[in-house]
């Protein structure tokens, strides 16, 4: 042990940096040390983390050696160092959601992920940075700070997991956990270059997330590739009777179909998919991985599914109205920030959810509140309720006679800077692709299939059947393979330089 | 109240349900704890936490349902009713909007002319909220223990017409859910509360008046009193020509007037929406005989059967059946003496004086009350020493019998010994004598008191006032 340096330990995967752990070729001590030098080097720049646990995660680590020292037999991700989003609750560590209205509130519990993550041994770095309680595309809204895409610093990591992403591209965790809503994972994948996975709803437990739109929230994977999406998704997807929206089911081995072929393997091209307002450099990366699925054996079909152009002023009106209700706690009553100016209980509530929450917070409790207002509740919620019924059924249809739907993640490359934050509308848009996957609760991987000229990474979505998640995996890590992608790190400052992945 | 006019009341009663835990978490739900010590991150609605429904509260509220006659939906949901106060810390309160468990419902209850049906529109269960505690001279403590104790709330049709009719009602149904052992409905802590949507009309109108709702009513005492004010000030108004507003109004306690809270445009809109953190509800028909199977006779049975059986009134029944506890103890004394109906009048009277209200907590044994119904019965004691008895019994349960003996209280029935007693009251109270012949009643009624003076209480009235008048209207005779 000791030899290995720090540069060599952190580039290497989390199924990789295991199997040193395992060989006793890295210690979890220096695995977390390692990512602490990195963080302190890269972040910065990157801006991925709003707070840092070296401490716990030391002694965490020194555990799991210890254990491993005692013969013990360990999880695959005992010592593997990870971030997580800062909407996820961890006993003891402030959990900010990247507000000023909880920019002091330490839980006392732990997530039910984060629970599951202790019992595998891996070691938390810290916590992510992101959009304000989740709601944006660029990670911008942060009350805190913005954080930068490591493969091209003028430009935004995506959102809301942008921390989360930014961090595993730029080496600063082996991999992360990150909420997706209405993409918040996959997009932020697709910008920086790395593996997002939305779960199917209902498979990892909400509970200790900090709400924003709970029919749709889903935590899930950010990693440098395939396999540890798997490794992570085996960890987290289980049962919690503490989340009554988590099914009771046994979930398989992720990883065991890894490697099998996907020959007869039927995917869908929806056309809505890739119509007006999809750059074509994403298009042709899409239909080159659409081409080259085929050169594997997948049969690749045309299909439409009309309800999708529905889906995303469904989702705005769900999303916002759930939202209004699952922020109204933030009051100033029990926790988090109180206005010091107030005469009454009217003007403590006031004052300080308009001092507590930013703009984009703000715009979606308006929206969410005149959608579910008497009068307006049958024209906005209900009838976006049976948009996300024809929602279902399209993907039903189509996945009844077709294993995987594939389609870009974004409809361009990572934004610059500011370039969509004045333009809310704009934002939205960018995520037409990914919204209507949540509508419907079904599962989805993001993961490189290109490059732009300037070397911006291009992402591409493949979609499954609920909980048939070893379904996409098997299918973006033959592609990976195939493609002989590998996961390139992301230097600060070095766009060039910072081809997402390798395509042959 | 003006004869012209008709009050028109429905009710809305809130029943906290006694699940050992609260309806979305595993804090307790015992009353009178310190406050705040009955709480975790859930109930507080801390960020990130989820409610999971406790199943009992369903259990219950379908007993509760399936008690007083309601259809028992097969899908429920739950919704949230958002609105910002200091007691409800997630800012909503887990609710039932559109698809509550129960509906459809009635129960009868002994109006002013009998058998009355008052309908039920329905059941729904909702979650409790914090209280408040306003502190003289300024601030606000929040208690969180009783945010999250799984409510019941239970909506009657407009069809009740008096406060005595309320009373009535709430009576009946806290009597049947004591007996479906759903709630311990007690209103002194706040386990059953009520709000009152009162309008009034003039007799004969159709259609309803402008109705106020008066909340959170927690005492008989001030039901009774808030609806007769609040009739009384509605029909005022009308009679002078001007308006009933539709309104929240409080009741206080102090001044027994009520007051305006929120006009109808200031009432909040609760934004009701299913809530997206709770899986629908389902009631399988197997679970719904279940529980049904598990409901005891009910008070309108055991009502019936006591008029049947024993030949007391229907009121009296419907008194003695109010509380399970009593009923049954009714039941097992009136098994043990030959003079049920003593005993019921024993009870309603006696009994029902010396209990703290709704407590069916009697310290005297069924034997016991039932010897002292067999006493009363055989004419060995009269009513006055059964009484002294019953609360010599209270202090310390020991067999009528035997404090009769010990302490020479049988009733003195003997002719000859009354006659021998009445010769002397009446030799010693002339000016009575000489008041009775001049036709004053009342005179009788002191020379029976000197009468049970001298037997120590222990007179036979009935045969004291016989011998009294014979001895009197014999001297009558002779003076003529």
């Amino acid at each position: 042990m000791g030899k290995t340096k720090n540069s060599e330990i952190t580039a290497l995967t989390a199924a990789d940096l295991s199997k040193a752990l395992k060989a006793g070729e890295v210690s979890a001590r220096e695995a977390a040390a390692a990512y602490f030098d990195a963080i302190e080097k890269t972040d910065g720049d990157i801006g991925a983390y709003l707070t840092l646990t070296p401490k716990a995660a030391l002694a965490d680590a020194d555990k799991v050696d210890a254990a491993r020292r005692a013969g013990e037999k360990l999880p695959p991700l005992a010592g593997v160092p990870a971030g997580v989003k800062d909407n996820i609750c961890t006993a003891g560590v402030r959990t900010t959601c990247a507000s000023k209205m909880l920019e002091n509130f330490v839980p006392p519990y732990d997530a039910f992920v984060i629970k599951r993550l202790r019992e595998a041994g891996t070691v938390m770095l810290g916590k992510l940075n992101m959009d304000e309680f989740a709601m944006g595309s660029t990670t911008e809204s942060s009350y805190f700070k913005k954080t930068r895409n490591p493969r091209d610093p003028s430009r935004v990591p995506g959102g809301s997991s942008g921390g989360a992403a930014a961090a595993v591209a730029a080496l600063e965790a082996a991999f992360a956990l990150g909420s997706d809503t209405g993409g918040s994972i996959r997009q932020p994948a697709a910008f920086c270059g790395v593996v997002g996975l939305k779960p199917t709803y209902g498979s990892v437990s909400r509970n200790g997330l900090v709400a924003f739109a709970s029919s749709l929230d889903q935590i899930g994977p950010i990693t440098r590739d395939v396999r540890d999406a798997a490794l992570v998704l085996n960890v987290i997807a289980a049962h919690d009777k503490g989340d009554s929206t988590s099914l009771d089911r046994e979930y398989p081995d992720f990883t065991a179909r890894l490697g099998e072929d996907i020959k007869g393997l039927r995917i869908a091209l929806p056309v809505e998919f890739f119509g007006e307002g999809l750059c074509q450099n994403v298009k042709a990366s899409v239909m080159d991985a659409a081409r080259r699925f085929e050169r594997l054996g997948a049969r690749i079909s045309e299909v439409s599914m009309p309800s999708l152009a529905y889906a995303l002023p469904a989702y705005c009106v769900i999303s916002s109205a759930e939202a209004s209700s699952n922020l109204a706690r933030f009051d100033g009553v029990k926790y988090g920030y109180r206005s010091d100016d107030y005469e009454d209980i009217d003007s403590l509530y006031r004052r300080t959810r308009s001092e507590g929450f930013g703009r984009e917070v703000k715009r979606r409790i308006l929206l969410g509140t005149f959608a579910l207002s008497s009068g307006y509740y049958d024209a906005y919620y209900k009838k976006a309720l049976q948009v996300r019924t024809l929602v279902v059924r399209d993907y039903e249809r189509v996945l009844s006679q077709h294993d995987i739907i594939l389609s870009p993640v974004t409809p361009t490359v990572a934004y610059r800077l500011g370039e969509k934050i004045g333009d809310p509308l704009q934002m939205y848009l960018g995520d037409i692709y990914t919204v209507p996957v949540n509508i419907a609760g079904l599962p989805a991987l993001s993961l490189p299939c290109g490059a732009d000229p300037d070397g911006l990474p291009i992402g591409m979505q493949l979609i499954g059947r609920a909980f048939a998640e070893a379904d996409i995996l098997r299918a973006g890590y033959a592609f990976e393979q195939d493609a002989g992608v590998r996961f390139s790190a992301a230097q600060s400052g070095r766009r060039a330089a910072a081809s997402p992945a390798g395509i042959e | 109240m003006d004869a012209d006019f008709e009050v028109v009341i429905g009710l809305e009663v809130h029943v906290e349900l006694k699940t050992e835990s609260k309806i979305f978490c595993g804090c307790s739900t015992a009353f009178g704890a310190e406050p705040n010590t009955q709480c975790c991150p859930i109930c507080i609605g801390m960020p990130g936490t989820l409610p999971v429904l406790n199943e009992q509260v369903v259990r219950y509220a379908v007993k509760a349902g399936l008690a007083t006659n309601c259809s028992i939906t097969a899908y429920g949901k739950q919704d949230r009713k958002n609105y910002f106060y200091p007691d409800i810390p997630k800012a909503y309160q887990i609710s039932q909007y559109d698809l509550p468990l129960c509906t459809g419902g009635y129960l009868d209850i002994e109006a002013e002319d009998g058998l009355k049906r008052i309908g039920i529109t329905r059941i729904h269960i909702e979650e409790d909220a914090g209280k408040l505690i306003h502190k003289e001279g300024g601030g606000t403590l929040i208690d969180y223990n009783r945010c999250g104790v799984p409510l019941i709330e239970i909506v009657s049709e407009p069809d009740l017409r008096s406060a005595a009719q309320v009373r009535a009602y709430l009576t009946k149904l806290r009597a049947i859910l004591l007996y479906a052992g759903v709630s311990d409905c007690r209103m002194n802590e706040g386990s059953l509360r009520c709000d009152v949507n009162l309008s009034v009309r003039r007799r004969g109108e159709k259609a309803f008046g402008t109705r106020t709702e008066m909340k959170n009513l927690n005492s008989f005492q001030f039901i009774t009193k808030a609806i007769e004010y609040e009739a009384d000030r509605q029909i005022k108004l009308i009679k002078a020509g001007e308006k009933v507003v539709q309104e929240t109004r409080r009741y206080d306690q102090a001044s027994g007037k009520t007051y305006s809270m929120r006009k109808k445009e200031d009432a909040h809109d609760y934004r009701y929406f299913p809530d997206p953190d709770l899986a629908p509800i389902t009631v399988s028909d197997d679970l719904k005989s279940a529980l049904l199977a598990e409901i005891p006779e009910l008070p309108d049975a055991r009502k019936k059967a006591y008029v049947s059986r024993y030949g007391i009134s229907a009121y009296d029944a419907e008194q003695l059946v109010s509380d399970r506890g009593i009923a049954d103890y009714f039941e097992k004394s009136a098994a043990l003496t030959a003079y049920p109906k003593l005993l019921a009048n024993l009870i309603i009277t006696e009994v029902f004086r010396l209990l703290p209200p709704e407590s069916a907590d009697i310290p005297v044994s069924p034997e016991h009350m039932a010897a002292l119904a067999t006493l009363s019965g055989e004419g060995r004691i009269n009513s006055s020493v059964a009484k002294l008895l019953l609360s010599e019994m209270w202090e310390n349960d020991r067999d009528p019998a035997l404090i009769v003996a010990e302490r020479g209280l049988e009733q003195v029935s003997d002719e000859g010994e009354l006659a021998r007693l009445v010769d002397e009251v009446l030799a010693e109270n002339p000016r009575s004598v000489v008041d009775f012949k001049k036709g004053k009643e009342k005179a009788l009624q002191a020379l029976v008191g000197r009468m049970m003076a001298k037997t120590r209480g222990k007179g036979n009235p009935q045969k004291i006032q016989a011998l009294l008048r014979a001895r009197l209207s014999d001297g009558e005779k002779r003076e003529n």
